[in-house]
């Protein structure tokens, strides 16, 4: 049996509504990143992640454990499933997060914080009061929850004083630049993306990168979001050589990552097309996004080297200690 | 033989945009889908203005299959909002037949 799509979306609303996320993460997970760096609380301008950089590694685990669940006996559960959640979070025991992997996705976060603060952008960050953007529970169109939500996060944004905010992947930067503006009456917040801001500031580079990647174009930050040459002008200013598959630009082909909860021997099937059409044009893959990047590593499995753009820009832009 | 509900179309779009009266059934949609041929949102869009509700519930897992990357939608000739179409689908299945939100 595939996985029944009414209780995985009744999870997800319930979550969302109660718990404020899709996933929740335990407390102190969504700001660990940001430790030690010294970045002020909130401010005008403030850095916010959506948790989702935050939120793979537990995607990851829940993708794998659904993964085995579907075409299973368990799926009959769910239902069970959903009850005991609105109970006790069931996706903290579905989900245990490999510690080294959310290193890796933390430092992603601690790597944009590097480079905004070395294109001198100042900015402030919510800590444990930023919440979610929704993105996932919009798509599968479970509007009213979606929308209450929303309003929640703005409301945050607006009681400490914001007015500009610096995004960092495709989906929350589509949520706050293009869907909460139709939703949210008087909606009044400056969104752009860390590469953006970064690809304004034409920065010096203090390092040469020397090396040839190939570019894994977002589809939401393309095609939503017309955000296309700026990740390709930072990379080569830093010395890189972008190489790009057939479908790439506001062409570029999915890697899966929107099915990976409801149907992920599909996903699974996409990010291997694309995988290969990747592997084609070399054996460096570049991301812009934390989702393509998990679900992209996920169909590789080890046959390529995948990194976040972050962990380039960094080597290329910052004086790493 | 295709039973028509009249009202099915009013009920899609109660809640959330539904807009495919300019789709020119050319195919492009089908052709550029990364999933295949499981996913036909002209035929799919087809069913919903011919009011063909069972059809269209048939098709439960394809809707919420579709990547909403807009692969079609970029490429479609007749700018038919393909994506807000699938979203008004989802939303009406959640509130019609999951009755996860309100309706």
């Amino acid at each position: 049996m595939p996985l029944p799509i009414h209780d995985v979306l009744g999870i997800f609303s319930d979550n969302l509504r109660t718990r404020k996320c899709v996933v929740p993460l335990s407390l102190g997970k969504v700001d660990a990143w940001a430790k030690g760096l010294d970045i002020p609380f909130g401010g005008e301008t403030v850095l916010y992640t959506g948790q989702m950089y935050q939120l793979v590694p537990a995607i990851n685990s829940m993708s794998a454990m659904m993964a085995k669940f579907e075409n299973s006996w368990i799926t009959r559960f769910f239902g069970i499933g959903r009850v005991l959640n609105r109970i006790s979070n069931i996706s903290w025991f579905m989900s245990g997060v490999d510690g080294k992997e959310q290193a890796r996705y933390n430092s992603m976060l601690r790597n944009i914080a590097a480079l905004l603060k070395t294109a001198g952008v100042e900015f402030g960050y919510l800590y444990g009061k930023e919440l979610y953007s929704g993105a996932l529970v919009y798509d599968v169109g479970l509007d009213d929850v979606f929308s209450e939500h929303a309003k929640r996060v703005y409301r945050v944004f607006k009681e400490n004083g914001v007015k500009r905010v610096i995004t960092v992947d495709p989906h929350t930067t589509n949520m706050l630049k293009s869907v909460y503006p139709k939703i949210i009456d008087g909606y009044d917040l400056i969104t752009r993306s860390y590469l953006e801001i970064l690809a304004e500031k034409e920065m010096k580079c203090v390092k040469q990168l020397h090396l040839e990647l190939v570019a894994h174009d977002s589809c939401v930050y393309t095609r939503q979001e017309g955000i296309v040459d700026e990740p390709r002008r930072l990379l080569r200013a830093a010395g890189a050589v972008i190489h790009v598959p057939e479908l790439s630009g506001r062409l570029t082909h999915c890697c899966g990552g929107p099915l990976e909860s409801l149907f992920p021997g599909k996903a699974h099937e996409v990010a291997r097309k694309r995988v290969v059409q990747l592997a084609d044009c070399g054996k460096s893959i570049v991301t812009m996004c934390p989702i393509c990047m998990a679900n992209l590593r996920r169909a590789a499995n080890n046959t390529l080297e995948i990194k976040d753009i972050s962990e380039h820009l960094v080597n290329g832009y910052c004086e790493v200690d | 033989m295709l039973k028509a509900d009249v009202k099915f179309v009013e009920r899609v779009k109660k809640r959330a945009e539904f807009n495919a009266t300019a789709c020119i059934n050319c195919g492009s949609c089908t052709a550029l889908c990364p999933l295949g041929i499981d996913l036909h949102p002209r035929t799919l869009f087809r069913y919903v203005l011919l009011g063909a509700r069972e059809m269209v519930l048939e098709n439960t897992s394809n809707i919420f299959s579709c990547l909403l990357c807009k692969m079609c939608e970029d490429n479609c000739p007749a700018d038919v909002p393909i994506v807000e179409n699938i979203r008004a689908l989802r939303n009406y299945i959640n509130r019609d037949v999951f009755r996860l939100i309100r309706g």
